[in-house]
């Protein structure tokens, strides 16, 4: 662990023109992710600045054309319980209160929870070759213990997977992430945000060095009669996906009108198939036609040694999940599959 | 260093840190507060739960610089002079630990969880409790002890 500045920025400018200062300089909102890793000695940053205290940037606000803006700095637990996202927009309260703890979600900052790094063990492990902590060393889950890896999306140089619930649900709310950097202003769809590893899987998603996420956009159409949002893991609570699902549907009686699908867990960003989502429309909202969306969805999943189970299991999620959608009261809490 | 005040338990301290000194080592090292525990020193187990500003946080995954000027009530300070707090007593009541590691991070998870109110069954509390591990297995007495404390309305 090496040693490092501090300043506390007083506002958006400051903290951009605070990076140029140092290096190795980063941004830190919760810290939940960030001193995580300077423990495990994967980061060394030479400045923190300190992102938590920027006046007027901690709202959640109706934004034109019916959406609602998050601010990127306030916390996970806020958010997750503000009036207007229980009522508006569930799907992603549910996914958000499924990730980490109340310790955690009162830390976790809405911009940091988009920008936490992978679990992957050897991620973490310096003694492992991985090529997302040391691009061109090889990755050691290929052939190794592969359970909590990537079936879709992976590439030769890269297996591990995107950890964040919340993001499951943004990916499906088709958001938008809005970020600031000394050029001006940019606004990320969030299909685009996250990237598959490919070639270069240090890189995780497209936000440039230099820049701040301001906010996030939810559009209008939140899905809040048919949700929900399951998510499998090894314990029932305080633990990552194996496979998570995110689900929102609108339906004319029992006509499913729109449909929209993200896995969580299973790629290296959320997951969704336009294709299946396509085919959905007008069809029936019952197992069958969920099932039919699963094969779709799932059609040149690769498993590993240990992970090829992840593919039957997240086709079950995702019948399962249509299924919860259509009576979200049936959710436990912790996101857990209904009795 | 940097100079940072912390109003802790209710009293006022202005102390000098590293700015990588977390809140916890703050706390045991610098303030001699060592009811607050470290048990994995990465987030993942609630040992080091403190609240800050009335809500819980982990101490070890925060940085004392972060937190100047802010409020925090450590287990030294979540009871009166004399008397236990309802949770305390309930704690002991109900057998909820067995070495004790945990407790003082169980507590001020569960003074949290009342006063954030969220939780309003059994299975609630469970969940909302999750990110405080007991490795003695004391979990039943735990939720026992907190869902009497919450049902008898011993506080809020
Ligand atoms: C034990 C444990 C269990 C967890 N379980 C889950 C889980 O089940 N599901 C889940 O989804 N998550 C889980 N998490 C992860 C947690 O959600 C993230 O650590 C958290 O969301 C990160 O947010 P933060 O504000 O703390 O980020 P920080 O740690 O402060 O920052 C993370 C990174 O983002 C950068 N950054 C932060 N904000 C901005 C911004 N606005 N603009 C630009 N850069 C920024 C920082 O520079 C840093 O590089 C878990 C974490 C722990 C420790
Ligand atoms: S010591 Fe902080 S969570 Fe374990
Ligand atoms: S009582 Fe021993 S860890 Fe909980």
């Amino acid at each position: 662990m090496n040693n490092f500045d501090y300043i506390r920025a007083s506002d958006i400018d400051d903290a951009l023109a605070s990076l140029n200062t140092h290096d190795n300089g980063s941004f830190i909102a919760g810290g939940t992710n960030l001193i995580d890793l300077w423990k495990y000695n994967l980061l060394h940053p030479d400045l923190l600045i300190d992102i938590n205290h920027l006046p007027g940037h901690h709202a959640i606000e109706e934004i034109e054309e019916g959406g609602v803006r998050l601010s990127a700095f306030l916390t996970n637990a806020d958010t997750a319980y503000h009036p207007l996202i229980e009522e508006r927009y569930p799907l992603l309260s549910k996914a958000i209160l499924a990730g980490a703890s109340a310790q955690i979600r009162n830390m976790a900052t809405n911009g940091g929870n988009l920008l936490q790094r992978t679990r992957c063990y050897y991620f973490y492990d310096p003694d492992a070759p991985c090529n997302k902590r040391n691009p061109g060393s090889g990755c050691s889950a290929l052939n190794g213990y592969n359970r909590i890896h990537a079936i879709l999306g992976a590439s030769e140089n890269c297996i591990a997977v995107f950890p964040s619930d919340m993001c499951v649900a943004l990916a499906a709310l088709d958001a938008v992430v809005n970020v600031t950097g000394i050029n001006g202003e940019r606004n990320i769809r969030f299909e685009d945000f996250h990237r598959l590893p490919g070639d270069t899987p240090e890189l995780d998603n497209n936000l440039k060095r230099g820049e701040i996420i301001t906010s996030i956009d939810l559009p209008a159409k939140g899905f809040a009669k048919n949700y929900s949002y399951l998510k499998l893991r090894d314990r029932h609570s305080y633990a990552f996906a194996l496979v998570s699902v995110a689900t929102g549907m609108e339906l004319d009686g029992d006509i499913i009108k729109e449909a929209r699908i993200a896995l969580g867990g299973v790629a290296h960003r959320p997951w969704r198939l336009k294709e299946a989502e396509s085919f959905l429309q007008g069809k029936r909202a019952d197992e069958h036609s969920f099932a039919a969306a699963a094969d779709m969805m799932l059609e040149g999943a690769k498993g590993f040694k240990y992970n090829s189970f992840k593919i039957e299991l997240a086709k079950k999620a995702i019948v399962r999940n249509g299924l919860m959608a259509l009576d979200p009261h049936s959710q436990l809490p912790g996101a857990q599959p209904s009795a | 260093m940097i100079g940072i005040s912390l109003n802790v338990n209710q009293h006022q301290y202005h102390i000098q840190v590293s700015p990588w000194v977390s809140l916890l080592d703050a706390l045991r090292d610098h303030l001699k507060l060592t009811g607050t525990k470290k048990g994995c020193d990465h987030g993942q187990c609630g040992a080091c739960t403190v609240l800050c500003d009335d809500r819980r946080i982990l101490s070890c995954l925060t940085l004392a610089v972060m937190k100047n000027g802010a409020n925090i009530t450590t287990i030294e300070g979540i009871s009166g002079e004399n008397e236990l707090h309802p949770l305390q007593q309930s704690f002991i009541d109900h057998d909820a630990f067995q070495c004790g590691y945990c407790t003082p991070g169980q507590i001020c998870s569960a003074v949290s969880l009342l006063k954030e109110g969220k939780a309003k069954t059994r299975e609630e509390v469970k969940e909302l409790m999750s990110g405080n591990l007991c490795r003695c297995g004391a979990n039943m007495g735990i939720i026992d002890a907190i869902m009497e404390v919450k049902e008898r309305g011993l506080y809020e």
